[in-house]
């Protein structure tokens, strides 16, 4: 809390709800990340967590609240690039390659071949995807897809790194795996992530903090600093005050309503309503 | 080597299938000394083939190109309108029920109709039908690619702030060739069938539907049954190129890659 930097992300009173007088989906969420802080989001399904982080993206407007992003609203911080974003699918595109998938953004960007293929070559050596650039998306398998949306995620540098359940699909081992990955990405690109999951153990192990929340309507219910030491290895995962920490999520995640679902699906409903 | 001994082995069946037909269409014509107005047999047909090679010929190639003709028009129509309906999803709602319903309409009906409005003898009549009857599949087929665009290679496109035309171009038109490609498919058969038809109804002397109808008047049905034979290999040809072109175009989409020798 004495980080005098901006933050990253602010959020002051966002509620969402959906439909004239429907559902309300987020009530009056209040909340700050801070620049190189890795936030987890985590809830039962329907409590709204991917509906935040699409505010934050400005993929779905807030009925009320405020919400900055990099110092600007977050419409402008989308116009801008300031973030790049991970769903739980991988969303590649079939008819490109890795190669051309990862520099989607840069060719929107405007870069030029040269300078895009620079990029990618640090890029594909990032998410340790070297020799597959001229493969096509369906000839990985499900954790290289998504490695290949993470490095085309960073591929421009934003500051913000958002990831909506990208491992969910993915089974517990290669998940593991990827949860490592991901924080050696993290600290190597030196980016802000907020991240959506399901799972209590992935959110602590990645996060620098956690944010609980709460059963439909969605409601911050705690939050949870994760103070193990970093570089997180498979060895935290052994640590006593890991097994404390994933306690302490669970019983927030039991007072703020129930305990965590994970064989539901997602508010995927909540989010398809909103769905251009 | 092996790889010819391989495509071999897979074309074998359909190679023996074809002879046995061939041979049990001569063999029974000849047999059970059927009348030739019924079926003249195959010798028959290949030697009119080659006999009456370039009457048949010019007659065959006038009416594809009135199917080609038709084709291009009907197609570039169908998916200028999806593109159209696809953007404009109100008026969508409003038309796409009756182009629906229009594919349910035996359009080849209106072909003496069309006789009369583009005229007879001129290639446009049948250009027109073989056009109307492409026009639907390809507009059905087009919208449908366009529209089922997952949403989020939309939220992602529109994470970075993409325009319009850039989705339209990224993502929308590519993701929707697997559905235009069989489109255009049906649209080629669509195609033959209405300048062959359109013919039947009256058309140039010298198209082939007019000759087909003429041979068999005069009892020359060797000459019908080998014009029959070279439209079919045109349409064959005609569907082969277009499923060459979408094998090349789409090279990366799963239903191609079976298809594609490693």
């Amino acid at each position: 809390m004495s980080e005098s930097r901006p933050a990253v992300v602010s959020l002051r009173g966002v509620t969402k709800s959906f439909g004239a007088g429907g559902v309300t989906a987020l009530q009056s969420i209040d909340l700050e990340v801070r620049p190189g802080e890795f936030v987890s989001l985590i809830g039962p399904s329907g409590c709204g967590k991917s509906t935040l982080l699409r505010i934050v993206g400005d993929l779905v407007e807030p009925t009320a609240g405020e919400v900055v992003v990099n110092g600007k609203s977050a419409r402008q911080a989308r116009l801008d690039g300031d973030y790049g974003i991970v769903f739980q699918d991988a969303v590649l595109y079939d008819w490109r390659t890795v190669a051309r998938n990862i520099s989607l953004p840069l060719e929107l960007l405007g870069w030029d071949r040269a300078r895009r293929a620079q990029r990618v070559r640090e890029l594909l050596d990032l998410v340790e995807l070297r020799g597959f650039e001229n493969h096509h998306p369906w000839q990985l398998s499900g954790g290289m897809q998504q490695r290949v949306a993470i490095a085309r995620a960073l591929s421009f540098s934003p500051a913000l790194l958002l990831m909506d359940e990208p491992f969910g699909a993915l089974d517990e081992m290669t998940r593991e795996r990827m949860n490592a990955e991901l924080l050696r990405i993290w600290e190597r690109s030196g980016s802000t992530v907020v991240f959506v999951t399901h799972s209590i153990s992935e959110a602590v192990f990645l996060s620098t903090r956690v944010v609980v929340m709460s059963r439909r309507p969605g409601r911050i219910a705690a939050i949870v600093d994760i103070d193990l030491p970093q570089p997180r290895t498979a060895d935290t995962r052994e640590e006593p005050r890991f097994f404390e920490l994933v306690t302490e999520v669970r019983d927030r995640l039991r007072e703020g309503g129930l305990d965590e679902d994970r064989t539901a699906p997602d508010e995927g409903e909540l989010v398809g309503e909103e769905a251009p | 080597m092996r790889r010819a001994r391989r495509v071999a082995g897979e074309w074998l069946p359909a190679i023996v299938v074809f002879v046995a037909g061939v041979g049990l269409w001569e063999g029974g014509v000849r047999a059970f000394d059927v009348q030739n107005f019924l079926l003249p047999p195959p010798s028959g047909i290949v030697q009119t083939l080659w006999e009456d090679r370039s009457q048949l010929w010019s007659a065959s190639f006038f009416t594809f190109r009135e199917a080609v003709g038709g084709f291009a028009i009907g197609c570039s129509a169908g998916f200028l309108a999806a593109v159209v309906l696809a953007r404009w999803r109100l008026l969508a709602t409003a038309v796409m029920p009756y182009a629906i319903a229009a594919g349910a309409i035996p359009i080849i009906a209106f072909a003496p109709i069309t006789n009369n409005w583009f005229g007879v003898t001129g290639m446009t009549s049948k250009m027109a039908i073989a056009a109307v009857l492409c026009f639907f599949p390809v507009l059905v087929n087009t919208m449908r690619g366009l529209t089922s665009v997952s949403p989020a290679a939309l939220e992602l496109m529109r994470s970075y702030a993409a325009g319009e035309l850039t989705v339209f171009r990224r993502v929308r038109l590519p993701s929707s060739l697997p559905f235009v490609f069989s489109g255009l498919k049906v649209a080629t058969v669509l195609a033959m069938i209405g300048a062959i038809v359109g013919d039947y109804f009256g058309g140039a002397p010298g198209a082939l539907g007019v000759e087909i109808r003429r041979w068999v008047g005069i009892f020359a049905f060797e000459q019908a049954w080998a014009g029959i034979v070279l439209a079919s290999l045109l349409g064959i040809v005609f569907y082969g190129s277009v499923a060459t072109v979408e094998r090349l175009t789409m090279g990366w989409h799963p239903s191609v890659r079976g298809a594609r020798s490693e």
